[in-house]
């Protein structure tokens, strides 16, 4: 059974990444969860073994959905003190590349620059890659996996992540 | 009469500490000299080093070192300095390499630290010696049980000596084991806290603040099926009875009894039904090779331990090797790595690393507010000229044994930092 597949073109991949950055940085982490597929992943591999297995090597996130689930209820929590009061982030997302369709999954690598800003002028400027698996719905897009790398020798004071990069 | 940085006045149960020890430069400095020089030091362990030529580089409470397996197989630590003008032989974090290249006058120095080649050597008189030239190690490197040490006092007592009572614990957790052989998995988790690294040692073992500091960790819990009961005893903070030991030269740990599920070998609903017929063989695998009474030890007890002055072991929600290092008076930097049994299943290593992530690190559920806690202490100390002590006597009036959620422990700490602070040097 043949099936005729749309090519995706960028833009549709931009417009869905930039609504997304725009959902994190507003903290609607809630309507974020929707853009999620039920069985997806949200990913920071270590920085010594940016292609590793979570099963096998310790990340720093590696969230299954209802793991997710649990990270967006504990960082609205008002008891999440890493995140009380909230970050405030900025994030540009560019340089977004297709790199694979088969059929309705689109694999979508990206860069970002996010800015987070605390108290007391607390800067993190987090650098680094997006590396999707994205999947056709309707006229956009739902996310299978978000692998997030952060593109430092050290992590230091970019070891903290307790927004949803 | 050296000046001590506390109040001890056990009579009254009083015991304050001077908050300028999280504040001060010149503290900092003494640090350095009288505690960071003056202890063992943790290094790496072996399983980071299987094969000749394996090296780690790090910096160990700010030495640039490099942790390697030399040819003839032992395990070996240089500094990671040129003999020549001092500069980083070996940029690479991890690898394996027979020689280290300088590569700013191309001396080569062998994985054992001998110096092999000098370019243009005839240009040296015969004072020049080679052989004097090694790179240097610290004064003395030793380990228990595959965990390494380096110290800078070559007049050190030896590391089996100074952990004392220390390696109960640590056989404790390489008793998970069936081979007693743990390995550090792959995967480094590293932070910075804005915060004074002894405010790390407090809270590595601090029962006390696990409700307030951790509520969302516990709520997270509590929607995973593993509902956390408030104690029934008034005395107590935590679900489970538990104490604070003394471990002599400045190491303690907190030990009580489980209430929050272990990869060996304590279920709970969040590993997922299907696991529990490994987890029971897991149990029973203790009990043949252990008896009874030291499998529930080593199973369903948890334990905070701190080898003074900067290394922790977490045996509690996973296994945590956790060390830091003072980046300036009000910043530290720390390195977490997860330890497990070698000959673990790849289910049950995906559930230790998986258990260990709800809990321990950067993105954890639980450390993030630890860290933010620390940032707090550190903010508010700026008052500290006019606000001067930390109430820290939590316990002591208290008979007998000392609870995990006192601050027995953290005293013991600060008696033994205080001393060595107060010693000449």
């Amino acid at each position: 059974m043949s099936q005729v597949v749309n090519k995706v073109t960028r833009a549709e991949v931009e417009d869905f990444l930039f609504h997304e950055a725009a959902l994190l940085d507003e903290w609607k982490l809630n309507e974020w969860q929707e853009l999620l597929t039920d069985d997806a992943h949200y990913l920071i591999p270590p920085n010594d073994v940016l292609d590793g297995d979570y099963r096998s090597s310790l990340f720093i996130i590696a969230d299954d959905r209802e793991r997710i689930r649990q990270r967006i209820i504990r960082a609205l929590d008002p008891n999440c003190h890493a995140e009380h009061p909230k970050s405030r982030t900025q994030r540009i997302v560019g340089n977004v590349r297709i790199l694979a369709q088969n059929g309705d999954e689109v694999d979508v690598a990206a860069n970002y620059i996010c800015y987070r800003y605390r108290r007391y002028e607390r800067v993190g400027q987090y650098v680094g890659n997006y590396v999707y698996k994205l999947v056709r719905k309707g006229d956009s897009f739902l996310i299978r996996e978000k692998k997030v790398i952060i593109q430092a020798n050290e992590l230091g004071q970019l070891g903290s992540v307790s927004i949803i990069l | 009469m050296p000046r001590s940085y506390v109040v001890d006045d056990p009579e009254k149960g009083v015991f304050l500490l001077d908050r300028e020890v999280h504040m001060s430069e010149q503290v900092l400095r003494e640090e350095m000299r009288k505690i960071f020089a003056k202890c063992w030091i943790y290094v790496g362990h072996s399983s980071e080093v299987k094969k000749p030529g394996d090296f780690v580089t790090r910096r160990v409470a700010g030495r640039p070192v490099i942790f390697v397996r030399n040819q003839k197989g032992e395990v070996d630590c240089h500094f990671n300095t040129c003999r020549h003008r001092g500069a980083l032989v070996c940029a690479d974090r991890q690898g394996n390499a027979r020689r280290f290249f300088c590569v700013y006058h191309g001396w080569i120095y062998g994985n054992g630290g001998e110096l092999q080649r000098v370019p243009g050597d005839e240009a040296y008189t015969s004072a020049f010696d080679k052989d004097t030239l090694a790179l240097k190690k610290p004064a003395k490197f030793e380990e228990y049980r595959g965990f390494w040490f380096m110290s800078l006092d070559p007049n050190i007592v030896p590391l089996t000596e100074y952990l004392g009572k220390a390696t109960e614990y640590l056989d404790l957790v390489i008793d998970q084991s069936p081979s007693q052989q743990m390995e550090i998995l792959p995967g480094t988790q590293e932070y910075d806290v804005g915060a004074n690294w002894k405010l790390m040692v407090e809270n590595s073992v601090d029962d006390y603040h696990l409700p307030s500091t951790h509520a969302t960790w516990l709520n997270f819990m509590a929607n995973s099926g593993v509902k956390v009961e408030p104690p029934k005893d008034k005395d107590l903070v935590l679900p489970t009875r538990g104490w604070a030991i003394e471990l002599g030269n400045g190491h303690f740990t907190t030990d009580n009894v489980n209430f929050r599920g272990r990869p060996v070998a304590a279920w709970i609903s969040l590993y997922g039904e299907d696991s529990k017929e490994e987890m029971k063989e897991i149990k029973d695998e203790l009990i043949a090779r252990l008896g009874p009474e030291r499998a529930e030890r080593v199973a369903n007890t948890n334990r905070n331990l701190v080898i003074f002055p900067n290394l922790v072991i977490n045996d509690g929600s996973s296994v945590t090797v956790r060390t830091f290092y003072p980046e300036g008076v009000g910043k530290m930097h720390v390195t977490a790595w997860a330890l497990g049994p070698v000959e673990e299943s790849a289910t049950a290593r995906a559930r230790r690393l998986d258990a260990f992530l709800t809990f321990y690190g950067p993105g954890g559920f639980a450390t993030p507010d630890d860290v933010e806690a620390l940032e707090l202490v550190q903010q508010g100390l700026a008052n500290w000229e006019d606000d001067r002590w930390s109430e820290m006597s939590r316990g002591m009036g208290r008979e007998g044994v000392q609870l995990n959620s006192d601050e027995h422990h953290l005293r013991i700490f600060w008696r033994h930092w205080d001393k060595m602070m107060g010693a000449e040097g």
